[in-house]
């Protein structure tokens, strides 16, 4: 990412920012003034990098002010870290930034995975019609270990009642005319584990 | 099962598992969106995270960029299945466990800094449950979208 880039996105925070700042409790006061620090020396280094991504990674802290404490704990200013993560989510190196929720909790407890073995030419064709359907909500193409596993297209439905689940399937079967493919549904039956993806070790 | 969320709870669940605001003071803009108060809106999502409902408010990041990542098996006899699963959970590498009806009936998800740190792993499970492992990377993704929309009856408690 170039500087430019970089300060353009600052700049950006900044903008929205002054929508703020008349803000009668004079909170933005702070953050105001770290504005004004020098971009250049404000950069987050590598380290700070990993460190904020493994702060992410974990969840940000309960707070009003969450991102000002992740600054405090980084050494760097708030705007900085707004830019970061800004940063990230344009780049794709975030995906998805927001509330994970559990899901079995909230009653979706019917979590089908649809593998499918699907002939090589066809499997772009056939992941798109299958990522069509609203109740698709993860497509993935993996590798055959043939002779254990021949299937190739993965496909995840979150649904709440296991029977819905199965009639979805079948209406989707139908539909693309798939009823001569391969393939097998794996209704999961109990988590074991689920929390978000750790790629760092470090954290606070 | 019975669990009750209020109105705000379920808004705040719906909209904003894509997206969190990037601004000081992300629950103020939360609250004005819904009409609300900051202080309503964090101890909402207290409650919710108390609950557990909630997993964290964080990102989600690429596992392609991020890092290396697969889905992974094992076939494991019904009778073994917790013991040989809380194995796999000592790894910190080890994000998703879940047990599925088939024959391969222990599937994981397991991250790591780099390829050869994911094949570390990978090993070192295999030697400590005794069972091979289906390495099962992701070659192409077609779709993601992991939202969960709601729509509960709303408790009947007073949130004013």
């Amino acid at each position: 990412m170039s500087q430019l880039s970089s300060a353009q996105h600052l700049h950006q925070l900044e903008q929205e920012r002054s929508v703020t700042e008349n803000d009668s409790t004079g909170i933005f006061s702070t953050a105001k003034s770290n504005i004004a620090v020098n971009r250049e020396k404000d950069a987050l280094s590598l380290s700070q990098q990993q460190e904020l991504r493994a702060i992410l990674e974990k969840g940000l802290p309960h707070a009003a002010q969450p991102y000002l404490l992740i600054a405090q704990a980084l050494n760097t200013t708030e705007a900085q870290v707004l830019a970061q993560i800004q940063l990230w989510q344009e780049d794709s190196l975030i995906k998805r930034f927001g509330l994970v929720v559990k899901h079995r909790k909230l009653g979706f407890k019917a979590n089908a995975m649809v593998v499918w073995n699907i002939a090589d030419e066809q499997v772009d064709d056939v992941a798109a019609q299958l990522s069509s359907c609203s109740e698709v909500s993860l497509c993935y193409r993996r590798p055959r270990r043939l002779p254990d596993w021949p299937y190739n297209l993965f496909c995840m439905i979150h649904g709440t009642d296991r029977e819905i689940v199965t009639a979805q399937i079948d209406a989707m079967v139908k539909k693309f005319s798939l009823s001569y493919v391969e393939k097998d549904i794996l209704f999961s039956f109990k988590a074991y584990k689920q929390q978000g993806a750790r790629y760092t070790k470090q954290g606070i | 099962m019975t669990f009750l969320l209020t109105q705000l709870q379920q808004d705040i669940i719906n909209q904003y598992q894509k997206g969190f605001p990037l601004c000081s003071r992300p629950y103020k803009a939360l609250a004005e969106q819904f009409n609300s108060t900051e202080d309503i809106v964090l101890r909402e999502i207290q409650v919710l995270d108390e609950n557990g409902f909630l997993s964290r408010i964080g990102a989600v990041f690429n596992h392609q960029k991020a890092g290396a990542s697969t889905l992974a098996a094992i076939a494991v006899p019904e009778s073994e299945l917790d013991s040989v699963a809380e194995i796999v959970n000592q790894f910190e590498q080890v994000n998703h466990n879940y047990g599925r009806e088939h024959r391969y009936n222990l599937w994981f998800v397991a991250t790591a800094n780099n390829d050869k740190a994911l094949a570390e792993v990978l090993e070192e499970i295999e030697k400590l449950t005794n069972y091979p492992v289906l390495i099962l990377p992701m070659e192409e993704s077609y779709h993601i979208d992991l939202a969960f929309n709601i729509n509960f009856a709303v408790a009947q408690q007073s949130r004013h």
